[in-house]
């Protein structure tokens, strides 16, 4: 069991589902960043052009936090 | 009789045990045949990091037959030597030159105790001065039309491509972050931004070199990012982030290290990291899909050609993405520079009668 543990299969798999899990934080991160723009949208149509440039803004960030993730999980699978 | 847990418990004790001691053994295939592998099979790794990776030729590509291949000059100087300097197409496939080798993508010399210094024009190299040539004849030929005629004739030609642009940059992230500060960072911003667009979008070529995806010249973009807010920072950024003022001082304690760690060293840290990411995932995922028509004519030649649309239609999904992401990021770098630059250059006035402070 240990042997299972310590393989350098289970890093790969640990990286790939770490980076798996990443892209689920990002899709609601940025799913919830859509909602609440679409809503100001509707709210006041007029904005359109101040709105979309911060959701482009929030939503890059996150999408930073989110590759930070993939880069660890890609520096676990291709660990030797 | 014992009781219900602790019989939950011996179980579980039990069960620990007899996972932690047992042994598990695996069937083992086949054992590799010694010698090398048949120089056809599709090593996906290898072929797919390597079109992502720098390299000291442009390949275009390669058939049986034909090998469209444009070697690039390789500068290399040794103490011992002094300064080498002859086309990479003599170090193709492992042969020596002049005492030089290529071993794992690098340049090393035959003797290993030499020091080799390179000086290289590698495709990145090569791509990057393409679209500075590019950047610096399309600016400069657009300056030269307005200060020739003026703003009383209607722009015409690169006027009308770069003026939307430039307006945009200069109202959507200048403006609104910078103030009255920004002509003086217009020009690099818009150095910045119209730097990354050129490079990925020559990315997006066949056969071009994956320049932004290169945590090197990402990591140069954010140091020189990290440069200009320093030397535009005023006192009141640095007193701001080395005692907060409104906060009771244990929380300063707290936060001193925090602002000092996230200023300095993280947003620039995160700006280099997700530019890297973002361009070399997307490269990956299109290398990718592509390498899946290949995995599976390994397996047998009629899959590999009927999975080939469904390869390419994705390809062509994703490939439209990348276009999308590539705006996008050049956009958000010099957007978050720019906020960066406004962070510094508060200055201390009026900030006393704060409410908590604002991180």
């Amino acid at each position: 069991m240990l042997h299972l543990l310590l393989d350098l299969g289970t890093a790969k798999g640990g990286g790939a589902i770490g980076a798996g899990l990443a892209a689920i934080g990002a899709g609601i991160g940025i799913g919830l960043i859509g909602k609440g723009a679409v809503e100001s949208i509707a709210r006041q149509p007029e904005a359109v052009g101040d709105i979309r440039t911060n959701m482009l803004l929030t939503a890059a960030l996150i999408e930073g936090v989110a590759l930070f993730a993939v880069i660890a999980g890609l520096l676990a699978v291709v660990a030797k | 009789m014992v009781s219900g847990t602790f019989k939950s418990l011996l179980v579980l004790a039990f069960s620990l045990i007899i996972i932690f001691f047992s042994n598990t053994s695996f069937a083992q295939e086949k054992g590799a045949p010694a010698g090398k592998e048949a120089p056809s099979a599709f090593d996906a790794e290898r072929d797919l990091l390597s079109h992502v990776k720098d390299a000291y030729e442009f390949h275009f590509f390669e058939t049986g037959k034909i090998k469209a291949v444009l070697p690039l000059p390789v500068i290399v100087y040794s103490p011992g030597k002094g300064l080498s300097f002859f086309s990479s197409a003599k170090l193709e496939e492992g042969k020596e030159y002049d005492g030089y080798r290529i071993a794992d993508n690098k340049i090393v010399a035959v003797d290993p105790s030499v020091k080799v210094y390179d000086f290289s024009l590698t495709r990145n190299v090569v791509q990057m001065f393409l679209a500075l040539i590019l950047l610096v004849w399309l600016f400069v030929s657009v300056g030269q039309k307005y200060a020739r005629n003026g703003y009383k004739v209607a722009p015409s030609g690169a006027q009308g491509l770069l003026e939307p642009i430039i307006i945009f940059i200069r109202d959507e992230v200048g403006v609104p972050n910078l103030g009255k500060n920004t002509d003086k960072y217009m020009p690099y911003l818009l150095t910045v931004f119209f730097f990354i667009l050129l490079n990925v979008l020559f990315a997006l070529l066949p056969g071009s070199a994956n320049v932004v995806g290169n945590i090197a010249f990402t990591g140069s973009l954010a140091l020189i990012a990290f440069l200009v807010i320093l030397f535009s920072s005023k006192g009141g950024y640095w007193k701001h982030m080395l005692w907060p003022p409104g906060v009771p001082f244990l929380v300063k304690v707290i936060l001193i290290p925090i602002e000092i760690v996230s200023n300095l060293i993280v947003k620039p840290g995160a700006l280099m990291i997700r530019l890297f990411a973002n361009m070399i995932a997307g490269h990956i995922v299109i290398l990718a899909l592509i390498a899946l028509i290949f995995i599976f004519g390994e397996m047998s030649s009629t899959v590999g050609w009927i999975f080939s649309p469904v390869s390419i239609a994705f390809s062509v999904f994703i490939y439209l993405i990348e276009l999308l992401v590539a705006f996008i990021q050049s956009f958000i770098f010099t957007t978050l520079t720019a906020v960066f630059i406004s962070q510094a250059l508060e200055d201390s006035h009026g900030h006393d009668e704060h409410a908590p402070a604002v991180i």
